[in-house]
């Protein structure tokens, strides 16, 4: 009887709801699925079963409904760019976007010449995490999600809304 | 077949067809302008040639002060044999008749020519741009095109931001 009692009053964690609730948010944060060019392939790699983003708690979502954080995984063509700002806006509060690989930071190889591509995704929506590289490796990716998850973990959603 | 008879066989049922014949680094051939959607029904058909794939439509911007060009890509199936046919064309008005109907693959290769040169395939039964916006304005792979500062809003060169 004694031994229960301890063993369930080590059971109980005192916080603050928002450090809860920042917690929550940054150990599952699922990601949109898709992809718009050659970063796409190191971004399935990235989730594929050697680097495995399950383990940190991310998950592939196929409706920007369910996602939480969009990876602008490459080339953000013009024609790109306006269904990108339509899927931004249909995701639900509270959204982060990842901005993978040069072409999604700045233009990349087409900064110059590129007619057709937007330079730099930061134009069109906020971005949170800048990940540099042509494509950036699998690793790289991996270390720009787990500075997203630091900053949501750093968060305070409740006490910035009674501010 | 080798490209002497392919050529000859042409010679024969179109007298003065052949304009240029060389080796660069395919053989090609380069036709008049009128003279291309009979030949391309006579490629496709004659059995003895029955070039019955395209692999490849070409478009080729010369120069502001010369023509436009458009280059097609034939292969035969049954015969193995190669063939590419070369056609010139007015810059101010670019247009030469579709061959979508003849084979099928020409439908999105043309769009994608029709997209990039503003080359007009005529006959063609669904000639819209394929891989740009439709409401985009200009020919990107033509020498004279200018780049647009906007677009929908958004900065298109870099010194533009
Ligand atoms: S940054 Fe490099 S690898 Fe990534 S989409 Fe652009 S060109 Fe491809």
């Amino acid at each position: 009887m004694e031994h229960d009692v301890r063993k369930s009053s080590d059971n109980i964690i005192i916080s603050s709801l928002d450090k809860l609730i920042s917690w929550a948010r940054s150990t599952s944060p699922w990601y949109f699925q898709f992809g718009l060019a050659c970063c796409a392939i190191e971004m399935m790699a990235t989730a594929a079963s050697r680097h495995d983003l399950e383990r940190i708690g991310m998950m592939p979502r196929s409706s920007p409904r369910q996602a939480d954080v969009m990876i602008v995984s490459g080339t953000v063509t013009l024609k790109m760019a306006t269904r990108i700002k339509r899927l931004y806006a249909q995701m639900a509060d509270p959204k982060y976007v990842i901005s993978m690989g040069s072409c999604a930071t700045s233009g990349g190889p087409y900064w110059q010449y590129g007619y057709h591509v937007l330079k730099g995704v930061d134009l069109i929506i906020p971005v949170d995490v800048y990940i540099p590289g042509c494509p950036p490796r699998p690793e790289s990716l991996l270390e720009g999600l787990l500075k997203l998850q630091e900053k949501i973990r750093h968060e305070r959603p409740i006490s910035e809304k009674l501010k | 077949m080798i490209f002497e008879d392919i050529k000859k066989s042409l010679d024969q049922q179109f007298p003065d067809l052949v304009l240029v014949a060389g080796e660069d680094p395919f053989h090609f051939i380069t036709i008049a302008l009128n003279k291309w959607s009979r030949l391309a029904r006579f490629l496709h058909n004659n059995k003895d040639l029955k070039f019955d794939s395209l692999h490849c439509i070409t478009g080729i911007d010369n120069g502001p002060e010369n023509c436009l060009e458009v280059r097609y890509n034939l292969f035969s199936m049954t015969h193995r044999h190669w063939l590419e046919v070369r056609i010139e064309l007015d810059r101010t008005d670019p247009r030469l008749p579709s061959v979508e109907q003849i084979w099928r693959t020409a439908d999105w290769l043309e769009r994608e020519t029709y997209d990039m040169y503003g080359i007009i395939f005529e006959g063609h039964r669904d000639l819209r741009r394929i891989l740009l916006e439709d409401d985009w304005e200009g020919w990107p792979l033509r020498k004279d095109y200018i780049t647009p500062e906007f677009y929908r809003e958004m900065p298109v060169p870099k010194d533009k931001i």
